[in-house]
């Protein structure tokens, strides 16, 4: 356990949804990424590194090849604000695994940058089951206490995981944004990658891993918090 | 029919093989003078004809193709047809099929459509017919296999019909630079332009032409001038609003008294509610039908089929019925809502009868009182003969990049010969080799500034400098997405259990609604259920009036010249020629302000219901109004005048706010609004919409991929992402410099804000008011009123999270 300095000193910003999950507290950034205070964990996942250049491999579109650029400054962001002990990136941080050699010497650089001085943990995904070789630890799974870390949600709860991409939304009030979805045993997050699409919040294979109570936090320039399953409302009293 | 006797001894009757006189003979006709002269000029390498609808137009554009082909000499291929409407090609089919049937001539016709089945077009590339029926879109694709220098060796001549509603668009665009594609696999194709009545058929000819050659323009007869009215009713027009539901007694009562009658509205939207109405008030039950874009096809042709079949007595449509389909026995034609644009007024009465020489008959619909006002100017302008056109840009460069993909698809090619050919394109005709060389490069590498796809090109240079697909297999994806039609994207509609779709809705639409709400399509009131998937599942609805009216939002802008004829008659002394209703209304208007004037803008402050208004009038058309109501907000916003909100219309944009303006010189301080423009464009929707378009267009993004979607829609990422990201790091990157352009003229219409500015180079009326004027006060009543919304949408979305986490009981759970 860390010292209650630490925790002042590392606060997230105002605009995070804070809450606790399994003794934990946390805290889901409007960035997408997961805080976890007293011990200065930061999640992230799904950053889809390299996805331009598999699109031109398979496709030949050529979309803008920006997204490690963009995905590396958004994390540099995260990581200059809170200063993490540990960084876990939750799986599919690559593409694919021929992504790897995307990752030109600019952006091989920035990495190392911002893993001096603190631990990072690469959790293999279905997109990069193998070895990738840019610094810090690979494996399958990490524990935080009795809470696991890995990439698909599995049985063995309480876990954090990534895979969906889960974006959710309130009819009327714009597009959907990506989320946070958690319940007392499950947490989801949202994808952190520059290039990713989404997942609705409420398609079938996402709400049946949450328990009726659950709680979806949209990322944007806040984090907001809202119930997965929408109780009937009136639509005037939405203000529509 | 007409009775032009042919002079005795003119060419054409020596090369009118006697077979063929003989047939004209038997139908009762003679040849027109102008299907006459297409036979003795059949050998011009480009021709355009000018021709009223009626005018056997279609005839005169194949007539020397029949008659070539009457020996039976010709193998393969030997003419193309290119219609803008699938619909079009068959109908041309069925017209065609008459001739050639009853002189029993060796000729092979076959269309080429999305619609025709795979084994038919592998067949056709195989054994091409001697006249082929197509669409740009199908033509692209066909010059895009390997084997079409082939297919189309032989090809002697393409016909363009309608080639006025083609070349507006992206479309034509595309079409000329596929002709000029298939002018090198056949250096004598003559081409042929068919055109209905237009107001510059000069620009029409120098896109037909093969640059820098001549294409001459042939005029035929225009024939008798339309008979135009504008209906009277016993009912007033209302103040606001577009459905001209007062006026549906009257129109019934035209529909009894014709054979066949045309109902055109603006947006499918208004069709709807107005075939609602209408079924609701037709006591007699007449046979009424609808027609518009969004309909399911099957459906579409069920009503096209009854058409033709003479068991409608009238059909309520949209522009997807404008262009010349042969739909028998129309006597009348009936536009609701002022028509916008005379061009296509006069297109649209020429749909009223296919019969040359008897006047097309044809009445106008206003749907409020200032339409009124813009029905009587369009009828002046259509007596005057005085069309309107906006001049057209420079080729469009993602027609471009797609026109190369394309060709790469055909097989390996050289870029200087490329960059020839499309310089032969009018419209291309000033593009330069940089400009050529940043579409290529964009095709070949992305084109991107900071980082460049070294392994993964998608051209690559063969050893004989001749440049190619690195994977061949691209070409397939290449072909899926080839066109130019503006996706947007829509979802089908279906009535639960059933298997067939209703119709379409715009997806954006479909965000907006919510369990029991109730909207039109296909005529029918129907209740939202639930999003399955990619389709809205409804139920039928007995209600009678839906909740929810629009789901789709096209509205045309009033061209800059009839909006100038507006002005004109707002400065007449009284006005003879409208109704008493509409002049006593501008009459009051000018007692109690001013009327506009064209070099002047006119601003009236009031205050009203607690709210400070300021109306400007500057008649710049919807579109421009739009953006000025952006940008004067964003403007009052830095003034401290605490704006709330506006409502543009095509003449004026109305705001209201907590504080007056005083002083409205200081609104229109030119560089303050410029600055505006240009932050204000970065992030607007208009751009991304329009950067989504030109995308598409020039293949960065794949409409189309060769799976269909399944499940749910986690691999796909919105084109916005890819938006911001380029903003971000490659400004100046070729297709965000199309979608600049593009934007400035279209959807954000900055040009005729610049040119209202100019026009009235700061004069301003000022006139405070206690009271709304006249003219503003329909404003008030308008819909699609937009709020000021900065930082107020998040708050919005943040209360509405709230409430629903309390309302759960969720709030209250240990965080």
């Amino acid at each position: 356990m860390l010292a209650k300095t630490a925790r002042t000193r590392h606060l997230s910003t105002m605009n995070a949804h804070v809450f606790s999950f399994n003794e934990h507290t946390m805290h889901a950034e409007p960035t997408g990424a997961l805080w976890l205070p007293e011990l200065r964990v930061l999640v992230v996942s799904d950053l889809h590194f390299g996805k331009s250049d598999r699109i031109a491999r398979r496709t030949g579109t050529l979309i803008p090849p920006y997204e490690n650029l963009e995905t590396l400054n958004r994390l540099d962001a995260d990581i200059t604000r809170l200063d993490p002990k540990t960084v876990i990136c939750l799986g599919d941080s690559f593409d694919d695994l021929d992504g790897v050699e995307a990752f030109d010497n600019t952006n091989r650089t920035t990495l190392t940058r911002l893993q001096a001085g603190r631990k990072w943990v690469w959790i293999e995904g279905n997109h990069d089951p193998g070895p990738v070789n840019l610094g810090g630890t690979q494996v399958a799974e990490y524990s935080v206490g009795s809470v696991a870390f890995r990439h698909i949600a599995s049985d063995a709860v309480p876990e954090v995981s990534g895979h969906y991409h889960p974006k959710h939304g309130i009819a009327g009030k714009g597009r959907q944004k990506p989320c946070f979805i958690y319940d007392r045993s499950r947490l989801i997050l949202p994808a952190y990658g520059a290039y990713t699409g989404g997942l609705s919040a409420t398609h079938a294979n996402l709400r049946g891993l949450f328990d009726a109570r659950a709680i979806a936090v949209l990322t944007g320039p806040r984090a907001i918090a809202l119930p997965l399953t929408a109780p009937k409302l009136s639509s005037a009293k939405l203000g529509r | 029919m007409n009775d032009h006797l042919p002079d005795n001894a003119s060419p054409a009757q020596m090369i009118l093989p006697q077979m063929f006189t003989d047939w004209f003979a038997s139908r009762g006709w003679t040849i027109h003078p102008h299907q006459r002269e297409m036979l003795d000029r059949k050998d011009a390498p480009a021709l355009l004809l000018i021709a009223p609808t009626g005018g056997g137009k279609t005839l005169a554009g194949f007539l020397p193709t029949l008659v070539e082909l009457t020996d039976g000499e010709h193998t393969g291929l030997h003419t193309l047809y290119v219609s803008p409407l699938k619909a079009l090609a068959a109908d041309i089919k069925r017209n065609l099929r008459m001739p050639v049937d009853e002189m029993n001539l060796p000729i092979r016709i076959e269309d080429r459509t999305g619609d025709t089945s795979y084994t038919q077009k592998r067949r056709q590339r195989a054994d091409p017919p001697h006249i082929l029926l197509t669409t740009p879109e199908s033509l692209a694709l066909l010059t895009s296999y390997e084997d079409a220098p082939r297919i189309f060796k032989g090809v002697q001549r393409v016909v363009v019909d309608e080639i006025h509603a083609l070349a507006d668009s992206k479309r034509g665009d595309q079409l000329m630079l596929a002709l000029s594609r298939l002018q090198t696999i056949a250096p004598d194709l003559r081409r042929v332009g068919l055109s209905a009545t237009v107001e510059n058929p000069q620009a029409i000819a120098r896109e037909l032409a093969c640059h820098p050659d001549p294409c001459p323009i042939l005029q035929a007869d225009p024939g008798p001038a339309p008979d135009i009215q504008m209906l009277v009713t016993d009912e007033h027009p209302p103040w606001t609003g577009g459905g001209a539901k007062y006026a549906i007694p009257a129109v019934l009562g035209q529909v009894k008294r014709h054979k066949t009658t045309l109902i055109f509205h603006n947006t499918r939207a208004q069709a709807e509610i107005f075939f609602h109405n209408l079924w609701l008030a037709n006591d007699d039950a007449l046979p009424i039908g609808i027609h518009h874009g969004s309909l399911d096809r099957s459906q579409r042709e069920k009503v096209e089929a009854a058409m033709v079949a003479g068991e409608l007595k009238a059909i309520v449509c949209t522009g997807s019925l404008d262009l010349g389909i042969d739909w028998g026995d129309v006597d009348l034609v009936i536009q609701v809502g002022a028509p916008k644009n005379v061009k296509r007024l006069v297109q649209r009465i020429g749909r009223a009868n296919h019969r040359y020489n008897a006047p097309s008959k044809a009445l106008l619909v206003p749907a409020n009182r200032f339409e009124v006002v813009e029905c009587v100017a369009a009828l002046e302008a259509v007596r005057a003969y005085d069309l309107d056109g906006e001049p057209k840009g420079p080729g469009p460069r993602d027609v471009l990049c797609q026109h190369i993909l394309i060709t790469a698809c055909a097989g390996p090619f050289d870029v200087d010969a490329l960059y020839q050919e499309v310089i032969t394109v009018g419209a291309f005709a000033q593009l330069s080799r940089a400009e050529f060389d940043a579409c290529f490069d964009f095709c070949a590498t992305g084109g991107y500034a900071l980082r460049a796809y070294d392994k993964w090109k998608r051209l690559l240079q063969r050893p004989d400098g001749q440049w190619q697909l690195r994977d061949p297999r691209a070409a397939q994806r290449i072909r899926m997405n080839i066109g130019t039609i503006k996706d947007t994207e829509t979802l089908k509609v279906k009535l639960k259990g059933n298997f067939k779709a209703l119709g379409e809705v715009e997806e954006a639409f479909a965000a907006t609604l919510t369990p029991g709400d109730t909207f039109l399509i296909g005529g029918q009131i129907v209740r939202y259920d639930s999003l399955k998937e990619l389709t809205v599942q409804v139920t039928r609805d007995a209600s009678k009036t839906p909740k929810i009216a629009t789901f789709m939002g096209t509205k045309f802008a009033t061209s800059t010249q009839l909006q100038a004829r507006i002005l004109r008659m707002f400065q007449q002394e009284s006005w003879p020629q409208l109704p008493d209703h509409t002049a006593e209304w501008l009459q009051l208007q000018r007692n109690i302000s001013k009327l506009p004037e064209a070099d002047r803008v006119l601003v009236e402050s009031m205050y009203f219901d607690k709210r400070h208004y300021t109306c400007v009038y500057s008649f710049a058309g919807r579109n421009a109004q739009q953006t000025l109501g952006l940008l004067l907000t964003q403007r009052m916003e830095e003034l401290g005048l605490h704006p709330m909100g506006f409502v543009a219309t095509d003449y004026a944009t109305l705001f209201w706010g907590l504080d007056p303006v005083t002083d409205p010189a200081t609104l229109f301080d030119v560089t303050a609004i410029n600055d505006g423009f240009e932050t204000w464009l970065a992030g607007n929707a208009v751009m991304k919409k329009t950067f989504r378009g030109a995308a598409t267009i020039a293949m960065l993004i794949e409409r189309n991929l060769p799976q269909a979607r399944k499940s749910g829609r986690q691999a796909t990422f919105s084109s916005d992402i890819l938006y911001d990201t380029l903003s971000k790091y490659d400004p100046d990157h070729l297709i965000l410099q199309i979608t600049r352009e593009e934007a400035l003229r279209g959807l954000v219409d900055f040009g005729r804000i610049s040119e209202m500015m100019t026009r009235t180079a700061g004069r301003i009326d000022h006139v405070t008011l206690d009271r709304v004027s006249p003219l503003a006060a329909p404003m008030l009543l308008e819909r699609g009123k937009v709020t000021v919304a900065g930082k107020a949408a998040e708050r919005l979305l943040e209360d509405a999270a709230a409430l629903l986490m309390e309302n759960a009981g969720l709030s209250q759970l240990p965080q």
